[in-house]
């Protein structure tokens, strides 16, 4: 009996597309917390530390109250696309966003943060502007390490299954993930499909974390 | 010209004293030196400078160009306050080329004339054939060479130079020395370096300030500063000096004479010849100084018989330490050790002593 490959490739596509987004808001939590000091910053940390501690299930509820069609969130979303976000492959971006974008958040300012304060403040005495210093100067010397991070960020947002079931459900075709087709596929008997999908999803997630790997070695070992 | 009023506060941490820098250093000079031990303020002073760290009160001038005022709200980023700053260890960034470094300095300037003015700085540091490679692939000379041409590029006011020499062979110092004072003299460029070797501050200083624990202690040209120290604390630091408490025994005005009776800690008094300081009477207890390089050793008149304690050969001269803390630096062509069995016999020459404040 035939593979459906569509659950491997939405997963890449919803890993890939959450990656991206948390890379992005990574950076800027990253710059604000290893570059300013301000009041709550300890408090905004521990929420967004949270995701990686909280059962998935208690995410997707949240999720749901906050993104639901009911929610003034969901409502605006709704506005602005014509389409409810709850039970659409979106949704899936947002639930894998919430297992990147933590893990991306705290790699991030420990790499930036691990840059010696002489490279910036160098950059500083030469005249440099503070967007030239992060983007020029911090940014390139943390980037190998942040990269890795995105690797592992990417290997950690495909393998959601709890938050994804909760607010993109299961519909074939539509929102059914790799981890989602798997349980499915194991619950309906079809223990050849299950097995498939799960060898192919490990090899992914090994190619991932053997990357990060690599990145994280290089990084800083060249400075002086 | 310098004119930097400083006063900062640090309450007393976990690991750490309460400590307060709080001087004034004002210089004209061509190069000033910031002398004194670890965590005596200096590299603190530099960074209020450049604008790294805010000081609690005070103003700081150069060349009539506000950086900061505390009663004013003055405080000026250090992006804008135009000091080039040479780091401890080489800050040149490590994921750019040399030449991709000193371009980063000169971006203020239009392309064309950025690339001229690289190519010539690398031509002037003598580093255009390592213009291509990373700073990890630098010599420590280079890399430091690199470092002050880029510092330069940015056309600061003055250079301020953190410990420039530490990590470099002597060889590579001298080499240092001879730029800076290159710096000097091309550039026209004021320096303000911050330094705990003395030899250092003789050679690159025109004018020197000792500091410790956050205060201005002496300042003045080297060469004055180490035949006059102001006091104990600038002779201790200065590590050139035995100190010496002593009282006056005998005095004789007329000959401008006096004699002192040493009494140095862990060791039998001794009588030495002095001038006479005026405005001391007999049996007056004074605080004496007197450089180690200026003892002798020998028999004379007035040579005091001590003890050794231990003996140390050096680059063209011998260190010899005396029980009492007394010290020696004599040249190796006129180190003799006494014959066996016989004391070590010192002299301390009359006019070669320091009554310190």
């Amino acid at each position: 009996m035939a593979t459906d490959w569509f659950p491997l490739w939405l997963s890449l596509r919803v890993a890939g597309l959450s990656t991206l987004i948390a890379l992005l808001v990574a950076l800027w939590f990253a710059w604000l917390f290893s570059a300013r000091t301000f009041r709550g910053k300890h408090l905004l940390d521990a929420v967004i530390t949270l995701p990686l501690v909280l059962p998935p299930t208690v995410l997707g509820y949240y999720l749901l109250v906050l993104l639901g069609r009911h929610s003034p969130l969901g409502k605006l979303y709704e506005w602005v696309f014509g389409q409810p976000l709850v039970f659409t492959w979106q949704a899936a971006v947002v639930a894998a966003l919430l297992h990147a974008a933590p893990l991306l958040v705290k790699f991030s300012t420990a790499a930036l943060e691990s840059v010696p304060r002489r490279y910036p403040k160098a950059a500083r005495a030469l005249g440099a502007s503070e967007w030239r210093v992060f983007w020029q100067v911090t940014l390139p010397l943390a980037w190998n390490q942040i990269l890795a991070a995105t690797a592992l960020a990417f290997a950690r947002s495909l393998g959601d299954f709890g938050i994804t079931i909760m607010v993109a459900g299961n519909i074939p075709g539509r929102t059914q993930t790799i981890s989602v087709a798997i349980y499915d596929a194991v619950e309906a008997g079809r223990g050849d499909v299950a097995r498939v999908l799960v060898l192919v999803i490990s090899a992914v997630a090994l190619v991932s974390l053997w990357l990060a790997n690599r990145l994280g070695r290089v990084s800083l070992g060249k400075a002086v | 010209m310098i004119d930097a009023r400083i006063r900062k506060s640090f309450p007393a941490g976990r690991e750490s004293h309460p400590f307060t820098l709080d001087l004034h250093i004002a210089t004209a000079a061509g190069a000033a030196v910031l002398f004194g031990p670890s965590g005596a303020g200096k590299s603190l002073t530099l960074d209020a400078i450049a604008g790294f760290s805010r000081p609690d009160s005070g103003r700081i001038l150069i060349d009539d160009v506000l950086l900061f005022d505390a009663a004013a709200q003055v405080n000026l980023p250090p992006r804008r306050r135009h000091c080039g700053y040479v780091f401890q260890s080489s800050a040149l960034f490590p994921h750019l080329t040399l030449r991709q470094n000193l371009a980063f300095a000169a971006l203020r300037l239009p392309r064309l004339e950025r690339t001229r003015k690289v190519g010539e700085m690398l031509e002037q540091f003598h580093l255009a054939h390592a213009a291509g490679r990373k700073p990890s692939e630098l010599s420590g000379g280079q890399r430091q060479r690199g470092s002050i041409a880029r510092a330069l590029l940015a056309q600061p006011r003055l250079l301020l130079l953190d410990e420039p020499s530490s990590g470099l062979d002597n060889l590579l110092r001298e080499e240092l020395y001879a730029l800076l004072h290159e710096v000097r003299s091309t550039f026209r460029m004021p320096i303000l370096l911050v330094t705990h070797d003395l030899d250092e501050a003789i050679a690159l200083g025109d004018e020197m300030f000792v500091l410790n624990n956050g205060l201005l202690l002496q300042s003045g040209p080297p060469a004055a500063i180490l035949d006059h120290p102001a006091g104990d604390e600038v002779a201790t630091l200065l590590g050139r000096f035995n100190v010496l408490d002593a009282e006056i025994v005998a005095m004789d005005p007329g000959a401008g004479r006096s004699r002192l009776r040493c009494t140095p800690p862990g060791t039998v008094p001794f009588d030495i010849d002095a001038p006479y300081f005026p405005g001391h009477l007999l049996g007056a207890r004074l605080r004496t100084a007197i450089r180690c390089d200026h003892l002798r050793l020998g028999p004379s008149s007035s040579a005091v018989p001590l003890r050794l304690q231990s003996l140390s050969h050096r680059a063209g001269s011998v260190r010899i330490e005396f029980s009492g803390g007394i010290f020696a630096d004599v040249p190796e062509r006129d180190f003799h050790s006494p014959p066996a069995g016989s004391p070590w016999l010192v002299q301390f020459p009359c006019e070669s002593l320091r009554l310190l404040k």
